[in-house]
C-alpha cells in the first residue's frame, strides 16, 4: 500500500492510498470514511439495496465485538470474512469495538481486552486476537489495544500511562506472530495511539507506536460528547504531528459533520460512518447542506428564508428537548413529527438517492408511524449516501482550495443558524 | 339460467379480465393472463403481502426484480393510516408506495374475524373501534368501495360478511345471505368500474349446500353470486381454521360452479402444497401472508419444506439456502452467514429472507404454469410432492384425496 498525498492544506491532507486489497489494486480516497457495518452487514442494507447507493466507500468497517464469537465458523470456512459476508470485492478493516455501543469499562487486563458481542463477552489474548483475526482475514485491522483510559472521567497519569505501555506490548506481539503467520501476511495492522489526555503519554505513545512496522494509525480515545472533543483538539494535532506522513491515521467514534471538518484540519485522514446510522435509528434524514458554492439566486431565497426558518426552528428545539430526541442534531430532519405527514417532496430536493428518486418524505412518514421495516432501509440508504456525498465535497474543496466555505457553511448549520437549509423554502 | 348447469356461463355483458392459455386435461389446472390495468399477469398467480403500503423490509424495485407484476394492499389498515384522502393526494396507492404494477386490495372484511373483539356486524356494515386512537368507525360496503376506490387498486373486493369457518349454525346463512346482499351494494357504489376491478367473494363457510346456495341460489329466488356482473370471484371464509378434508372440498364445490372464463382468487391460501393442490382444483390466484412473516422469524422455504436458519445446525452450512434458487439472497449468501445475520439486531437478515420467501413463491407458480403449459401438470404434481415428503406416498391424505377427486393418482 502507497499513500500519495496531493496536497496539505492547512493542515488537511488530500490524497489517495493506492495498491491496496489482497490483488493490491484498490484505491482509496482521503480525507474518506469507511462503511459502517453490523456483523458484516450495512445496518438494514442487503447488496441490492447497498449498490443503490452512490459512492459507497472503498472500504468497510467491521467490528471484531460482533464476529469475535464466531471465531470457531470463521476458522472452518477458511475463506476470510469478506467472502463469508458476501462481500468479497470490498475492503475490510476490522476494528475491536463498535463505535455505537460502548464499552463497559474494567475489563483490559495486562494480558487480555474483552470485546461484548451478542452473545456476552469474548475474552481475547493477544493469541486469541491474532488467531481470531486469521481466521477473518481482513485487509486491515487495529493491533489490540488498552482504550479504556478514555473511558472514564477524570483519567490519572498512571492509567493513562498503563494504556499506553499495554498498547505498546500487545502491539509487538501481535507484529511478531503476525510474522509468524503466512496467511495474514497480506493483512495490514494498524497501530493504536492511547494515552487519555495526559500530553506525554499521548506524545509518548505516538512516538514509540511510529517506530512500529505498523502501515497506519487508530486514533484512540478522541470520542466522547461534542464538548469532550473540542478540548481535545490540541492534543490530536499534537499527536499527528508525531507521525509520518506517509501513513493512513485513523479516528474512531467521531463521525458528525462538524467534528470530522475538525479533525480533518488537525490531520486525520479516514472516518467511521456510523453517524449516518444513528440518524437513521432515530427516524431522522441528514439533510445538511455541503453545497458551499450555491448559485447567487439561491443565496438569496435562502437569506429571504433564514428568519422564518430560525423561528420555526426554535420552537421545534424547545419540543424536542422535552421528548426523546435530545440526541438529534440540527443536520438532520426527523420525519415523524406531523408536518411531513402530507409533505409529498424528497427528503432533500436535489438528493439523487434511491429514496429521494423514488419516494416522498409522506411515505416515509407513514413507515415510521406504522413501524413498518422498510422505514429503516430507505433512510439508510439516503442517509448513507448523503453522507458519503459530504467527503466528495470535502475533497473537492481541498482540490479547488475552498474549505473555509465548508467550513463555515457546516459550522452556521451546526449552531442552527441557518436552520435546515433545503432550498425548497416557499 | 337453469340451475345445476354443468358449466356455468357469465352474462354477455360481464368484463373479461381473463385469457386461458392452457387448461390441463386431466384436472381443473388452467393457465392463463389477467388484463390489468398496471399490466398483464400470468396465472396460476400468487401474490405478496404488503399490508400498510410495503412489502415489508424490500423495495418495490427489490419486489420488481422479483418478477412480483401484483401484491396486496389491506383497505383496513390504510384506511386508518394514512387514510383513503392523503392517499388519494399522493395518486393512489401506486403513487404513495411508488409501485407501478398491479395491486388488489381486500374490502377490510377478514379483520372482522381477527380482530373480533373490536367489531360489531350489522345489516349496515362493520363498527370498529380503532386500535390507534380508539374512535369508532363503521365500515359499510359502500365506504369500503369508496376507500379501495381512493386507493385506485387495480382489482378490489367486495366487502363481505365473514365468518369463522369454525363458527356453525344459523349465523354462518345469515352471513352468507348478508354477504350477496352487500355484494349488490359494492357494485352499486363502485365509481370506477372501467379502472378497478371488483370481485365478489363466495361465502358459505363448510356448508356444502350454504356455499352452493351463495353461488348458484335457491329455488326460490335469484341469489346467486355468479349471475353478478363482476370481472371475477374469490373463495373466501376458508384458510381459517378448518380441517383440511372440509377445506379442499368446499375449494373443489366452489370451482365446480364458478364460471370457467373468470379468474378464481383464493384467499388467504399459501403453503406450497396447497398451492399446488389449489391449482389442480381450478384456482388461479392466491394470497398469503405466511412467506413474508415467517421470513421475518428466520425461516426459509425450500422444495423439501422450510430451514429455520436460526438453528445451531446451520451455524457453519455453508451453502445457500437453495442451490437450485436464482434469487439474490441464494446467488450470494450462504445459510452460515444467514444464521449468524439472524442472531444479530441487523434487520438486514430478514430482508435477506422475505426476498428469497417470495422468490420462492414465485418460482413454483412458474414452474406450475410451465407444466401446464407444456401437459405435464399431472407430472409436475407427483414430483413436487416426492420432493416435499420424500415420497408421494407420504403426502397428507386430505391432499391425495383432493388430488384423486380431479383426475391426478399419486402412485
Amino acid at each position: 500500500m502507497k499513500l500519495n498525498l496531493t496536497k496539505v492544506v492547512n493542515g488537511c491532507r488530500l490524497g489517495k492510498i493506492q495498491n491496496l486489497g489482497k490483488t493490491g489494486d484498490h484505491t482509496m480516497d482521503i480525507p474518506g470514511c469507511l462503511l459502517y457495518t453490523k456483523t458484516g452487514s450495512a445496518p438494514h442494507l442487503t447488496q441490492h439495496t447497498l449498490h443503490n447507493i452512490h459512492g459507497v466507500p472503498a472500504m468497510a468497517q467491521l467490528t471484531l465485538s460482533s464476529l469475535a464469537e464466531h471465531h470457531e465458523v470463521f476458522a472452518e470456512y477458511k475463506k476470510g470474512v469478506g467472502n463469508f459476508i458476501g462481500m468479497p470485492e470490498s475492503l475490510l478493516y476490522c476494528s475491536l469495538h463498535d463505535p455505537v455501543s460502548p464499552c463497559p469499562s474494567g475489563y483490559v487486563t495486562n494480558k487480555s481486552v474483552s470485546v461484548w458481542g451478542g452473545g456476552g463477552r469474548v475474552e481475547m489474548t493477544v493469541s486469541k486476537f491474532m488467531a481470531i483475526q486469521q481466521a477473518l482475514q481482513p485487509d486491515w485491522f487495529q493491533s489490540l489495544s488498552d482504550g479504556e483510559a478514555s473511558c472514564e472521567e477524570a483519567i490519572s497519569i498512571k492509567r493513562a500511562r498503563k494504556s499506553v505501555d499495554r498498547t505498546l506490548l500487545f502491539l509487538d506481539s501481535c507484529l511478531r506472530l503476525q510474522e509468524e503467520s503466512e496467511v495474514l501476511q497480506k493483512s495490514s495492522i494498524i497501530g493504536v495511539i492511547e494515552g487519555g489526555d495526559v500530553m506525554e503519554e499521548r506524545l509518548r505513545s505516538a512516538r514509540e507506536t511510529a517506530k512500529r512496522p505498523v502501515s497506519g494509525f487508530l486514533l484512540d480515545g478522541f470520542q466522547g460528547n461534542p464538548t469532550t472533543l473540542e478540548t481535545r483538539l490540541q492534543l490530536l494535532s499534537l499527536v499527528t504531528a508525531e507521525l509520518p506522513e506517509d501513513k493512513p491515521r485513523l479516528i474512531c467514534g467521531v463521525s458528525r459533520p462538524d467534528e470530522v471538518l475538525e479533525c480533518i484540519e488537525r490531520g486525520v485522514d479516514l472516518f467511521e460512518s456510523f453517524f449516518p446510522y444513528l440518524v437513521t435509528e432515530r427516524g431522522c434524514a441528514l439533510t445538511f447542506n455541503f453545497d458551499y458554492q450555491p448559485n447567487p439566486e439561491e443565496t438569496l431565497l435562502q437569506q429571504n428564508g433564514i428568519q422564518e426558518e430560525i423561528k420555526y426552528e426554535d420552537q421545534i428545539k424547545k419540543i424536542k428537548t422535552t421528548g426523546c430526541n435530545q440526541k438529534m442534531t440540527s443536520f438532520e430532519i426527523n420525519l415523524k413529527e406531523k408536518k411531513y405527514r402530507e409533505d409529498f417532496s424528497p427528503l432533500v430536493k436535489e438528493c439523487s438517492c434511491y429514496c429521494c428518486k423514488n419516494h416522498t418524505r409522506a411515505y416515509i412518514h407513514h413507515l415510521l408511524v406504522t413501524n413498518e421495516l422498510l422505514a429503516g432501509v430507505l433512510l439508510m440508504i439516503h442517509n448513507f449516501e448523503h453522507y458519503f456525498g459530504f467527503f466528495h465535497s470535502i475533497r473537492e474543496a481541498l482540490k479547488s482550495d475552498t474549505l473555509a466555505q465548508l467550513k463555515e457553511l457546516i459550522r452556521r448549520q451546526a449552531s442552527g443558524e441557518l436552520g435546515n437549509t433545503n432550498l425548497t423554502l416557499h | 339460467m337453469a340451475a345445476g348447469a354443468a358449466v356455468p356461463t357469465s352474462l354477455e355483458s360481464a368484463p373479461r379480465i381473463m385469457r386461458l392459455v392452457a387448461e390441463c386435461s386431466r384436472s381443473r389446472a388452467r393457465a392463463g393472463e389477467l388484463r390489468l390495468p398496471h399490466g398483464p399477469v400470468a396465472t396460476p398467480v400468487f401474490m405478496p403481502v404488503g399490508t400498510q403500503a410495503t412489502m415489508k423490509g424490500i423495495t418495490t424495485e427489490q419486489l420488481d426484480a422479483l418478477g412480483c407484476r401484483i401484491c396486496l394492499g389491506n383497505t383496513y389498515h390504510l384506511g386508518l393510516r394514512p387514510g383513503p384522502e392523503l392517499i388519494q393526494k399522493a395518486n393512489g396507492l401506486h403513487g404513495f408506495m411508488n409501485w407501478p404494477h398491479n395491486l388488489l386490495t381486500d374490502s377490510g372484511g377478514f379483520q372482522m374475524v381477527s380482530l373480533v373483539a373490536l367489531s360489531e356486524v350489522t345489516e349496515e356494515g362493520v363498527r370498529f373501534r380503532s386500535p390507534y386512537d380508539g374512535e369508532e368507525t363503521l365500515l359499510s360496503p359502500e365506504r369500503s368501495v369508496e376507500i379501495q376506490n381512493s386507493l385506485g387498486s387495480d382489482i378490489i373486493m367486495q366487502l363481505d360478511d365473514v365468518v369463522s369457518s369454525t363458527v356453525t349454525g344459523p349465523r354462518v346463512e345469515e352471513a352468507m345471505h348478508r354477504s350477496v346482499r352487500w355484494l349488490d351494494r359494492c357494485i352499486a357504489a363502485h365509481r370506477q368500474p372501467d379502472k378497478q376491478n371488483l370481485f365478489a367473494i363466495i361465502q358459505g363457510g363448510l356448508d356444502a349446500d350454504l356455499r352452493a346456495t351463495c353461488l348458484e341460489g335457491g329455488t326460490i329466488c335469484d341469489l346467486e353470486m355468479t349471475k353478478r356482473d363482476v370481472p371475477g370471484f374469490a373463495i373466501g371464509g376458508l384458510s381459517g381454521g378448518e380441517s383440511k378434508v372440509q377445506f379442499w372440498k368446499m375449494v373443489a364445490l366452489s370451482t365446480s360452479k364458478l364460471p370457467k372464463d373468470k379468474p378464481r382468487y383464493l384467499m388467504g391460501v399459501g403453503y406450497a402444497t396447497d398451492l399446488v393442490v389449489c391449482v389442480a382444483l381450478g384456482c388461479d390466484m392466491f394470497d398469503c401472508v405466511y412467506p413474508t412473516r415467517t421470513a421475518r422469524f428466520g425461516s426459509a422455504l425450500v422444495p423439501t419444506g422450510q430451514l429455520q436458519l436460526k438453528k445451531k445446525q446451520y451455524e457453519k452450512d455453508f451453502g445457500p439456502i437453495d442451490p437450485e434458487c436464482s434469487c439474490p439472497t441464494c446467488k450470494r449468501h450462504s445459510r452460515a452467514f444467514l444464521h449468524t445475520l439472524l442472531h444479530s439486531d441487523n434487520t438486514a437478515a430478514l430482508h435477506h429472507l422475505t426476498v428469497h420467501n417470495i422468490a420462492y413463491q414465485l418460482q413454483l407458480m412458474s414452474a406450475i404454469r410451465a407444466s401446464i403449459v407444456e401437459k405435464r401438470f399431472p407430472d409436475f404434481v407427483c414430483s413436487f410432492m416426492n420432493t416435499m415428503y420424500g415420497d408421494q406416498t407420504l403426502c397428507p391424505p386430505w391432499a391425495t384425496e383432493a388430488l384423486a377427486s380431479v383426475g391426478i393418482t399419486l402412485s
